[in-house]
This record gives structure tokens, sequence and C-alpha cells, in this order.
């Protein structure tokens, strides 16, 4: 009796082993909504793995900001191949922790702005733009909206990356005025939420006329519900970037696996999952182009981006700024 | 005191219980400091969060209780059809996921609720939530329940012989019987409701309008996530452990100790006071608790058909989780309870004092070494969860205890009556009421949280309100509502299960 469970038992230790050794693990940390059945990852993983031989786990982390916390956290004994889903205003900040490795990947992509960083590799990208009702009048700059009585929720920078995203553009348009744009604002601004779920709630609810979102938000109310009635408002003064990145974790223990997934991330069948599961531009439009709906959304004729060192460097006086303004 | 009894109850699940509580709260703290590095001290912007923090939490908290101590006074009082669906109901809101209650209360009280509605209609001005009286507002909608729960058992643990006798010497029932109870029962409760809003963040930011409504537990997020500057979150965190510290040696300063003899557990009757203005009390804070809870009701049957089957194995995650936090935590609670002391009260009030997110991190610094933290996401859930309700439990069941050590301790001990024997006979039947309650409210705070599962879990893992927020954060805001309503629900009817478990010939 003993002898047979203990047989079994090696049997079916050395039958695991074969199986690992066959399908090597890749482990990919990201935002939860990527993770979501709602969100890329599940199809991502399906089309990855139909040619990569191996078994490609997602690890959700909360959002952006809260990735690059956990990755912190967990310093090099991180079981991360890849980290996916941090955006050029966290970046600055991962390349600091020295975890990431160069991605040594060219690509054709198709972000309005050009890409020289050698550690992180774009998959997607929006506009962060102010999100309101098809019947309403819209407001046609920063300062325009501050003007009116038209009334927007936002998110807390200090909790929420679209919320970072609004300082930095602020700064981007403003400069050493932004303490004047706040105060301006102040009055049109109902409130402020932790994260973008609680501000979009709120929009959708009637709370406020508009809400800091993308520009490709109105895309998933016009696919996915037939809605046409939220539009993205277009502004003069351009629009702030979110770029969303990837990297390759430096103490990965299957750094070719690694580059085949970043190699597959540009590729065609990731890029056409993007737009209409996580509602966001693809970094290199695919060869069928962008699915129908897209066509429809505003296409600001300015791009704005601050450098990941630049974000960096601002933050901190930015949020005091901010703070300050809205305090009052 | 009558505490001398005590011994003859093994001190060791005590011990354990309490080293728990210290791990889980202090230890995690020790945990984060240890990665910190240098300080950079506080600044004037830390400075005025706390100032904030500390008012509107005071101020919630006081709110809360005296609206709560008439409508407990007048549950206690009148026995109608539906007050015991009435009072689980009423203890709803305490569960909600933030953002599901808010949503609930703006359908009301929002620019297009139904009192702005309302006010428009009848050419009044029309009224904003948001501001410090919003952050109130939504404060006393979490906790009056709670509050009312624990004024209550305070009320129905005077035992009725004292009524009557009071009755028979026409003497003033107030003065001697209530305001003694309130006396004893009204410090704590204020204690926990103002330590829970002092550790809310979601609540504030959203109804308080912006960064003039900051709290410590927000810049301890800030420090935690965007900036990683664990020193400052460590130093936060004990900043909100000092806040807790003081607020609970008021509290205690304030509590008196009951001083009369044992009655026989029956129903309480009363002759005094006017059914009218009790139900006016009851009908006042039925309907500021149940119309918005029927708000999320109504959005959320509309987004129920398209749940996802993921959901169902979220919720059964959810509810596995739950019931073993509930069960954990009312063994703790009763450990803690039977050892008694001021050092057990301490211990009661600590996991409330902690930084949800400060333990989370904590946590995963102590595990990660060792094991992959999402093959431990829901035990430790489970075992944070149970910790976290631990003050409830403790506030429930150990003036229970409390009463019975008092009343039947020396009985007992001349009986020789020990151990399991004592538990078993002579205090868990006495205790029944407040155990269910606690059991329930455990099982039902477990349900709805979001703290520590969200550092744990991986794809695979969500519990109902992870799965709500991932609904919500991929724009399926109707789902996201069917999610709310499936997990109020199920916290409901986890929270009923027990607690009528507890009173099933009883009369609350």
């Amino acid at each position: 009796m003993f002898k047979t469970t203990y047989l079994t038992a090696v049997a079916g230790l050395c039958l695991a082993t074969a199986a690992t050794a066959e399908t090597p693990k890749l482990s990919v940390l990201t935002y939860d909504s990527f993770t979501s059945e709602w969100g890329p990852g599940p199809a991502v993983e399906a089309a990855f793995e139909e040619i990569c031989a191996c078994d490609l786990e997602f690890v959700g982390a909360g959002d952006g900001a809260a990735l690059l916390a956990r990755l912190q956290l967990e310093g090099p004994r991180t079981e991360a191949d890849i980290v996916l889903g941090l955006d050029t205003n966290l970046t600055a900040a991962a390349r600091e922790t020295g975890l990431f490795a160069p991605h040594g990947i060219t690509a054709d992509l198709t972000l309005p702005l050009g890409w020289t960083d050698t550690e992180f590799m774009p998959f997607d990208w929006g506009y962060f733009a102010f999100v309101g009702n098809a019947d309403a009048d819209a407001p046609t700059s920063l300062r325009e909206l501050a003007e009116s009585d038209i009334k927007v929720v936002i998110q807390d920078p200090r909790s929420s990356t679209p919320g970072l995203g609004l300082l930095m553009w602020a700064k981007e348009v403003y400069g050493d005025e932004a303490p004047q744009f706040w105060d301006a604002i102040a009055d049109n601004i109902v409130t402020v939420t932790p994260g973008w779920s609680e501000a979009y709630g709120l929009f959708l609810d009637g709370e406020a006329d508009a809400v800091l979102s993308y520009t490709t938000s109105p895309a998933y109310h016009l696919i996915a519900e037939e809605d046409d009635s939220k539009v993205a408002w277009e502004f003069s003064d351009g629009h702030y970037m979110q770029v969303e990145v990837a990297g390759k974790v430096a103490g990965t223990d299957v750094p070719e696996l690694a580059d085949q997934f970043l190699e597959f991330m540009v590729s065609d069948a990731f890029q056409s999952i993007i737009p209409t599961t996580n509602w966001m531009y693809p970094a290199a439009t695919p060869a069928d182009g962008l699915p129908d709906g897209f066509n429809t959304l505003i296409a600001p004729a300015t791009s704005l981006l601050k450098t990941p060192e630049d974000a960096l460097a601002v933050r901190e006086e930015a949020l005091a700024e901010w703070r300050a303004a809205l305090s009052q | 005191m009558a505490r001398s009894a005590v011994p003859i109850i093994t001190r060791i699940p005590a011990v354990m219980a309490g080293m728990l509580v210290l791990v889980l709260t202090l230890g995690t703290l020790i945990a984060v400091a240890m990665r910190a590095e240098v300080g950079t001290g506080l600044s004037a912007a830390d400075w005025a969060a706390i100032k904030f923090t500390v008012s509107q939490a005071f101020v919630s908290a006081l709110v809360s209780i005296i609206i709560a101590i008439p409508v407990a006074r007048a549950l206690a009082r009148q026995s109608f059809r539906g007050r015991g669906a009435l009072i689980t109901l009423l203890g709803a809101p305490f569960i909600l996921p933030v953002i599901v209650a808010v949503l609930g209360l703006l359908a009301v009280f929002g620019r297009n609720g139904i009192l702005n509605a309302g006010l428009e209609a009848l050419g009044l001005p029309t009224f904003t939530i948001y501001g410090f009286h919003g952050v109130v507002l939504a404060h006393v909608f979490f906790n009056l329940p709670l509050a009312t729960r624990f004024i209550l058992q305070g009320w129905l643990a005077i035992p009725s012989e004292r009524f009557r006798l009071a009755a028979t010497l026409n003497a003033p029932v107030g003065r001697l019987l209530e305001w003694p109870m309130l006396r004893s029962v009204l410090p704590g409760t204020f204690l926990i409701i103002f330590l829970i809003c002092l550790t809310s963040f979601a609540v504030a930011l959203t109804l308080g309008g912006g960064p003039k409504a900051t709290t410590v537990e927000l810049a301890i997020y800030q420090a935690v996530r965007f900036d990683f500057d664990l020193g400052r979150a460590a130093l936060l965190a004990c900043i909100q452990f000092g806040i807790c510290t003081i607020a609970a040696i008021v509290a205690w300063q304030v509590t008196a100790v009951d001083g009369f003899g044992a009655g026989l557990d029956r129903v309480v009757q009363r002759w005094d006071g006017s059914r009218f203005i009790d139900f006016v009390w009851i009908g006042l804070a039925a309907a500021f608790l149940i119309v918005p809870l029927s708000m999320v009701v109504i959005n959320g049957i509309m987004g129920l058909s398209e749940l996802p089957f993921s959901i169902i194995q979220a919720a059964t995650r959810s509810v596995i989780v739950a019931l073993a936090s509930a069960v954990l935590c009312i063994t703790m609670a009763l450990a803690l309870a039977l050892q008694g002391g001021r050092i057990v009260s301490i211990i009661g009030v600590l996991p409330l004092a902690a930084s949800g997110l400060v333990v989370g991190t904590g946590l995963f610094l102590i595990v990660f070494p060792f094991w992959r933290p999402s093959d431990l996401a829901l035990p430790v859930t489970a075992l944070v969860n149970a910790t976290l309700a631990l003050p409830f439990a403790l506030r429930s069941i150990a003036p229970a205890v409390d009463g019975v050590v008092a009343d039947y301790g020396r009985l007992m001990d001349q009986l020789n009556v020990t151990g399991w024997t004592r538990l078993r006979l002579i205090i868990l039947p006495r205790i029944r009421r407040p155990l269910g309650f606690a059991l329930g409210l455990a099982a039902a705070l477990s349900m709805g949280d979001l703290g520590v599962i969200a550092l744990f879990a991986d794809e695979n893992g969500a519990t109902l309100p992870l799965a709500m927020y991932r609904l919500m954060g991929a724009y399926q805001m109707d789902a996201a509502a069917g999610a709310g309503l499936l997990l109020v629900a199920l916290s409901l009817l986890l929270f009923w299960i027990c607690d009528r478990g507890g009173r099933v010939d009883a009369d609350v």
C-alpha cells in the first residue's frame, strides 16, 4: 500500500516536472482592467499562447500607479517577467528602480510623436479629454471651460493616472500660469474622485456635464452600446496624451520569451485587440485599420506629452499648485 | 471587579488573538517602516489633512450617535410587524462598497436626485451635497445603523424587571436606568464611529468636493502608490494611531461601569414614552437609510441580466472568505472578551486605527519572501478581514460577557462550573444575541472589503467587490450596478442568517 502511493507520487512529480519543462511560464504584471474578461487580457493570452508554446499568466495589481508600487515592493525578487501598463508619467520612476532591461525592438509605431525610449515599449495610447453629452454646448479650450459655468468631475492626481494627466495637461498648456487656470476652473469642478471609475459613474448619473476621460470613451458607447450621445470636446490648446508602455524585467528567467512577447505586443495580432477591449488607440495601427466608430472620434491637431523626466520633475510643484487653488 | 473568575478559562486563546492583532496592525507598520528610507517630515498640507480628518470624523460620529439615541430608544420601546426586518435592513449601508453607497446617496441628494427634483418642483433653491456636510451626511448614512444597533443592545440589556420596578415606584426611568446605560455604551460607540470615519478617504474625497477634503488615509495612499515613500506612509500611519490613542483615552475616561443586579433575561416592557414620537423617529431614520438603498436596488436590477458568469465565481469566493472571516473573528473576540481588562480593550480598537493600505503593504512585505502572494490571497483576506471586524465584534460581545460574569461569576465559582462547561452552559446562551450580531456583521463587512484582496489577488482570484470595480473600469457601469446589488443582497443575507440564528426566540 505504502509502496504504490509512493510510486504514484514519484511518477506524478516526474510528470509535473516534465510538464513545466515543456511549457515555460511568462508572468506579466499588469493593471486590473487589462486582465478582466472585458479587457484585452483573455484575447491576448489566447493569441500569444498559440505561437509561444508557453503559459502566459497575467497578474493584476490595481491601476498603473499601483503597478509601479507593487514592483517596487517586490524589488529584484519579483517573479514578473514583463510589466505592462505603466504610462510615461511613471516611467522615470520605474527606470530609477533599475529593474528594467532594454527591449531592443524596432517597430513601425503610429504614435503622433516619435518614440526613442530604449527600455519601455508602447502598446497603446490615447488623448485625455473632457467627455460630455452631444446635445450640450461644448467649450473649445481649457480656458473657455474654466470661464464657463459647465460642471465637470475630475480625478485626484494623488490617487489616479487620469488625474495626474490633467495636471500635466494644464502645466503643458499654461506653464507658470497653471495656478491661475486652476483658480479659474475651481468653480466648475463639482467634485474630485479617487479614481476614473467613480468619476465616470458620477457623470453617467448626471451629477456633472462632463468628466475627465479619453477621446476614445465615446467609441465605447458608440460601438458597444450603439449610443452616440457622448462626445469628447476638442480643445484648441491640444490634448495631453497618455502612452501606455511595457518593459522587460532585467532579472527574468525567460528573457527570450519576454522578448518574443514584446515583439508580439506591437504586432497586428495584439494591436487589433486593443481598440475595442482597452478602448485606446493601438500603438501600431493594424493592417485592417481601426474598427468602425473610431473614425467618428475627434483627432486633436496638437499632441502634448512631457518627457518622463520632465513629468517626474514638475509633479510635486504642479500638485502643490493644484492643491492650493482647489482648497480655497 | 468580578474579573477574579477569569483565569479559570485558559488565557492561551486570548494571548493568541492578541498577538495576531498586534502582528497585523503594529507588525505590518514596522515592516513598512523598516523598508523606509530617511523620512521627510510633515508638510503644511499634511497638517491641513490631519485637521480635516479629525474634524469631519468628530462631527460625523457626534451626529451619528445623537440621531441614533432616539432611534434606538424608539426601537427598544415599540414592537411592530417587520421590526426585525427593519433592524436587519438598517445594517445594509454599513457594508456597502463606498461607490455603491455614494451613487445611492446621489440618487437622492445629488444634482438630479429626488430631493432636488422635489425642491425644484416647489420652486425652492436646490441643494448641493458636495462639501463638508456631504461627507458628514454620507458618514451618518454609513454609521447611523451601527450606532443604533450598539445603543439598542444597551437598551435591551437593561432587565425588564428594572423597568417594572421603576414603573411601580413611579421613579424617573431616564435618570435611573437609561442614563447609566448610555454612559457605558456611548463612549465606545462614539470611538468606533470616529475611527471608521478617520480612516475613510474615498467618501471624504468624492463628497467633500476636492483637495480640501483630504484625509490622512489619502496621504498614505499617495505616499505608497505614487511616491513609494514608505517612510512617509509609516509616519502618517503612526499619526493615525496617535489620533486613535487620544480618542480612545478620552472615550475610556468617560465610560461608566454599570452596577445593578441581574435580571431574568426577559423581554423589555415599557410603560412610558410617546408611541407617536417613537414612530416619527423610526420613520425618519428608515426613510433616510432605505430610500438611497432602494435606488441601489432599482439601478442594480437592470444590470443583473448583464452579469457575466465569472461574477458567480467571485461571489462564491467572497461568501467563503466572509464565512471563514466571521468565524475567526468571533472566536478571537470571544477569547479576548473572556480575558477582559484594559489591554484587551486597547487591542480591540487597534485594527480600527490601522490604515488598510499599510496593513496590506506590510503584510505583502512579510509574506512575499516566503510565498507567492496570489496563493495566499483568500486566506490572507479572511484573516485581515477578521481582524478588521474584531473591534465591532468585541464592542458587541464584551459588555455581554462582562455582564454575565458580573452577574453569575460568583455563583459559577461556588458551583465549580468552569472551563468549557461554563462557556457552553452559562455564557454562550446569554450572549447569543450579540454573538449572532457580531458574526453577521463580521461576515457582511468581509463581503464588502476591497483593501487587501486588491494587493494579493491575481487574475483568477477576484472577490465580488473587486470584480465590481473591474466592471466599472471596463465601462460596464450597468453590470457593475448589478454586481453592487448582488453584493448588498448577499451581505444582507449572510447578516440576516447569523443575526437571526442569534435571536431565534429573542425579541430584537
